[in-house]
Order: structure tokens, then sequence, then C-alpha cells
């Protein structure tokens, strides 16, 4: 589900290999409210202010980690 | 006061040392803003370049406003590029101006020619129909000497109705407008401004705006008068905004000009509640609709804080109405935007030129000293937007903003929609026909419509394109011709668009469809 919404953001982007999402600008601020409001609707997990942090970020192993601990 | 450069000229000799301008590669102290600026006026003054638009393509930070003012030491003014602009909007700015130079630094020489622009290749004739003649590295103009001669017979000779800049705004046919401004407009807008947001020589600005914009007027020059100092906000933090409220206790910035969005973003991802920018006292916002929700929140938050909302088109230089928030408001209701700036005339005008009776929607319309130069070079659009005061028996400029608002009785100002198809999202202004435009060039695309949710702050593109286009190859063409800020959140695909009975695209419907569609 996570990967889906990721996708939707950027269908261009091989999530699987990509580890510097935020280092290459892939992911910026308006992908950031996006995504943080997608994981609240259809994941049903809150990510706390002081969750978002690039490395939180930076690829779909780390993301979906943070979503796994908060969830 | 003529010219800006007198506020700068003023401060050098107070604060020579005091840091201005603070940026991630590296921060100008007055007089070294000053040397530098001089240095680059010099240059262009020895190569002849006089009155012209030199445009500054570099990376934002302190070196970049040394050479917007070295263009106007120069007796030239600046026109800003960024590598946020879409190539396609590079092009057409390189074709309007008819450039003399372009200053670039490492940053955007690799930005050039990653997009195919090689710095020689600019200053040959075939990017643009009118040649650029030349491109320089800034590290080569700030070791110049200074002439003082030069830059003093070029002082003598300027008057303030000189333009200062050229920043380009989205246009509705695809064709963006290069709003030209003069020093006295500028200097009219900073006196004011200065005066509501309180600025003084204690001032700590945490600019957010990008530089190419006239957004960052407020920084840039206050700045200059006060002997106040700049930070330039990695942008990068507005992804994260406990980090941002980090740095802003770091740097004890203490007066912010954000657009609203950004603003949003801190209170919407929950930063208000895991930290407190202690040090602000300015809050100022504006550019687009601020929630309610989101402004009390902040306002809980940095009590001690003014909030201050500010309203102005790139049209009438920076801003021209302000709000100071000085009440609870609830969340349905709109925060006004408030009274105009000193020597900044408002008037409400209906579709018959009258004004409408008290308390009713009329389109805004402003006059002043702060009415720009028009349209560079584009007197078409420019005799549209900026017409005679139709109630006015003498000469009487004004300019049709296309919003549309009304007085109330409390006597402050609101808004309340545009008249057209233009949009503010994420703080920049947006044309939807201008992504249309874009979207209907692309292989295979025959016709495109595109509409904005406003409650779900997306843009949405409707198109139908020749059997066999693939929708990632139209996908793909948006994000390599749109910048960032105007992409489309959803591209669909129709077999037809719907139509209204007078044969235009039915965008209502299109965005009723839309928004049907995300609740199901």
């Amino acid at each position: 589900m996570l990967l889906e919404i990721l996708q939707e953001l950027h269908p261009e982007i091989d999530y699987a290999a990509h580890t510097t999402l935020i280092d290459d600008r892939v992911i910026d601020s308006y992908d950031i409210i996006f995504l943080v409001g997608e994981i609240a609707n259809k994941l049903d997990v809150e990510i706390p202010a002081d969750e978002l942090t690039p490395e939180n970020f930076n690829s779909y192993a780390s993301l979906a980690a943070l979503v796994e601990r908060l969830g | 006061m003529i010219n800006i450069l007198e506020y700068l000229e003023a401060t050098v000799t107070r604060f020579p040392d005091k840091p201005a301008f603070i940026g991630e590669r590296g921060a100008l102290t007055f007089k070294q803003l000053y040397d530098k600026a001089r240095a680059a006026g010099s240059f262009l003054s020895e190569r002849g370049i006089y009155k012209k638009p030199v445009a500054v393509f570099m990376e934002k930070g302190a070196d970049m406003v040394a050479a917007f003012f070295g263009a106007v030491y120069g007796g030239c003014y600046y026109v800003p590029l960024d590598a946020e602009m879409p190539v396609y909007r590079i092009k057409q700015i390189l074709e309007a101006v008819n450039l003399s130079l372009v200053i670039y630094d490492d940053f955007s020489q690799k930005l050039l020619s990653e997009r195919g622009f090689p710095c020689e290749a600019v200053h040959s004739a075939h990017i643009a129909a009118h040649p650029v003649n030349d491109a320089v590295h800034s590290a080569h103009i700030a070791g110049h000497p200074v002439n003082d001669a030069a830059l003093q017979t070029i002082r003598q000779n300027a008057i303030d109705t000189d333009p200062l800049y050229v920043v380009f705004t989205s246009g509705s046919t695809g064709i963006p407008k290069g709003v030209t401004a003069c020093h006295r407009s500028v200097i009219d807008y900073i006196e004011n401004l200065s005066e509501v947001l309180e600025v003084g020589a204690d001032t700590v600005f945490g600019n957010q705006s990008p530089l190419y914009l006239d957004a960052c007027l407020k920084e840039l020059i206050p700045t200059l008068k006060f002997g106040a100092c700049t930070y330039f906000i990695p942008k990068s933090l507005f992804m994260f905004p406990v980090k941002l409220i980090e740095y802003i206790n770091e740097h004890k910035i203490n007066t912010i000009c954000w657009v609203a969005s950004a603003l949003g973003l801190v209170a919407g991802l929950g930063a208000l509640n895991k930290i407190t920018p202690h040090t602000l006292r300015t809050v100022a916002f504006g550019s687009e609709v601020f929630a309610v929700k989101h402004l009390n929140q902040w306002r809980e938050a940095v009590p001690e804080a003014r909030f201050i909302h500010l309203y102005g088109p790139t049209e009438t230089t920076g801003m021209s109405l302000y709000y100071k928030v000085d009440r609870e408001f609830g969340e349905k209701e709109s925060v006004p935007i408030g009274r105009p700036f000193t020597n900044t005339g408002v008037l409400l005008l209906d579709e018959n030129g009258n004004a409408p009776p008290d308390g009713q929607t009329g389109e805004i319309c402003i006059r002043g000293t702060c009415l720009c130069l028009g349209y560079y070079n584009d007197p078409e659009r420019t005799s549209a937007a900026f017409v005679q005061n139709p109630r006015s028996p003498f000469a009487d400029p004004i300019y049709k903003t296309g919003d549309l608002g009304y007085r109330g009785a409390d006597g402050n100002y609101y808004f309340v929609a545009r008249k057209d198809h233009q949009i503010k999202h994420m703080g920049y202004r947006i044309e939807l026909t201008e992504i249309e435009w874009v979207a209907a060039r692309l292989p295979g695309v025959q016709m495109a419509c595109a509409v904005f949710d406003g409650e779900a702050s997306r843009i949405v593109l409707y198109y139908m394109a020749e059997e066999g286009t693939q929708k990632t190859a139209v996908q793909a063409g948006l994000k390599d011709e749109l910048p960032r800020y105007m992409q489309p959140h959803a591209v669909i695909a129709l077999d037809s668009l719907p139509q209204t009975p007078g044969g235009k695209i039915d965008r209502v419907k299109l965005l009723a469809m839309y928004k049907e569609e995300r609740k199901s």
C-alpha cells in the first residue's frame, strides 16, 4: 500500500533501488505533505513532526520501517 | 531619494562589518556586498553595458544579491533566472528581454550545460531569437577594479523611474509576462512596508521566497535600509518543519515573511506542538489564503509575535494592502486583506467601471506610485491591465488585479475570488491555461484542461489525445516542461472533454468529476 502511494507520486522512480530520495530532491516539500496525508488516510498512521527527517524519507525501506514502527 | 543603492551606501558607513546576507554557501558583510556590487558595476560600465537588462542566473545566496546590485551600479536592471524554471521558460525569457549579459556561477553553469544550454551557447544566437552577447562568471566580475568616476557618472544620470528589475510571472497564453518595476515604486513600497513590519537594525529576517520573484524585496531592501540581516533558509528545511524551527531559533530569526502555505505546512505537520520558534516577533504571511486553523495554531504557539496579512500583485510592486491580526478568527471566517499601505490607493470597480454599492463585490484596482512600469516589451498586455481610472477626469492609471473583493463594514477589504483561471498554489501564482498550453504541445495531445481542487490543494489535468498516446509519455513530458510547483498531481485521459453550451471546455464539470472521484 505504501509503495502504491509512492508510485502514484512518482511513477518513474524505482523505489526498490533508490535510497537518496531526499538528497536527490526526488521528494520535495509538496510531496511530504501529500505523503503524510495519504499515510494518515490510507494506512491510518500519523507521522509526528519530529519523525519528519531526511533519514526517514530517503528510501522506501526507511519510510516503510517508520510506518511499521508507528503503526 | 532616487536610487535604492542609497540605502546600501548609508548603511555601509554605519555597519561595514556586519553580515548582511547569509546563505548556505557563505555570507557577505555590507562592505563586502558594497565592494562586490561596485566591482560588477564597473565591469558593466567598461563593457559599455548601460541601461540594459542583465540576467542573473546563480545559486540562491548572498552572491546573487551582490550581482543584482552590481547590475544597478552599472546603471542596468536585473532579470533573475532560476534553476526551478523549466527550459522553455528560460528560453522565453531570453527571447523576451534581448539580453546583454548573463551573470552565472558554477552552479548554474552546470545546470545550463545539463539542460543543453552550455554557457558558450548562451551567447550564440541559436537559443534565442535575439542573440545574447555575452556570458560571464560572477567570480570574474567580483575581482574587477572599481572605477569610481564611471560609477559616479552613472548615478548622476539616474532617475527614480529607471527600472530596477524585470521578474517574469505566468501568463495565461503560455507566454510569461516580464513585470518591470522602477526604483521609485520599490522605495515607496519599502518605506511603508518597513513601518508596518517594524523593521530596525536588530531585525533578523528568515527568507523563504525565491530570489526570482518580487517577494524577496521584503527582506533584501529593508536589510540595506536598516543594516538588518537576512538568512536565506535552505529550501530543504521546509520539508522538515522541526528542523526548520530549530534553524530559526539557532539563528535568532525574529522576522519572517512567508507564503501562507509554508506557515501552513509547519502547523499542519504538527511541528508547533513539538518546538516553539520563540525568537519570532513578526510573522507576515500572504500570497494566498491562509487557513484560519493554521493561523490560530501559530498565534497560540507564539502569542508575543505580531501577525500581519499582506496582499498585493507583482504588478503593484510587492504588497499593497496589509492587515494586522488583532483578534481571534473563527474557522469559517476569512482574514481580511485589510487596508492599503500609506501612499497606495484602492478602488473597486464593477463590470461597467462603476463603484459597486457598499459591501458589494467588485474588481480590486490599485493606483499610486506602486504601479510598475508595465510588462517588458509588451504594450498590448500592458494596456489591457493598466488602464485609466474611469472615474477620474485626469491622467490616473490604475492596475486591474483580476481579484474580486469587497469592503467590509469594518473598513477592511476582503478577497473573494479570481476573475479568471489564475490560482495560487504553494504561494506561486499560476495560470492554469499555461499548464494547458504546455500539455497541448506534447506529442499526441489534442486538448487539455487543468482544474484546481482548492480543498485538496491539487492541480488536475484532463486531456484527450490521439489513439496510442501513452499516459506515461504525457506525464513524463509534463515533468520535463513544467516547473515543480505547476505540475499536476493527477493526469487523467478522457475520450472527450465536456463542453459548456457555449462550446467552451466545462471546467466546473471537470472539477466536480474530480471531486466525485476522490470521494469514492
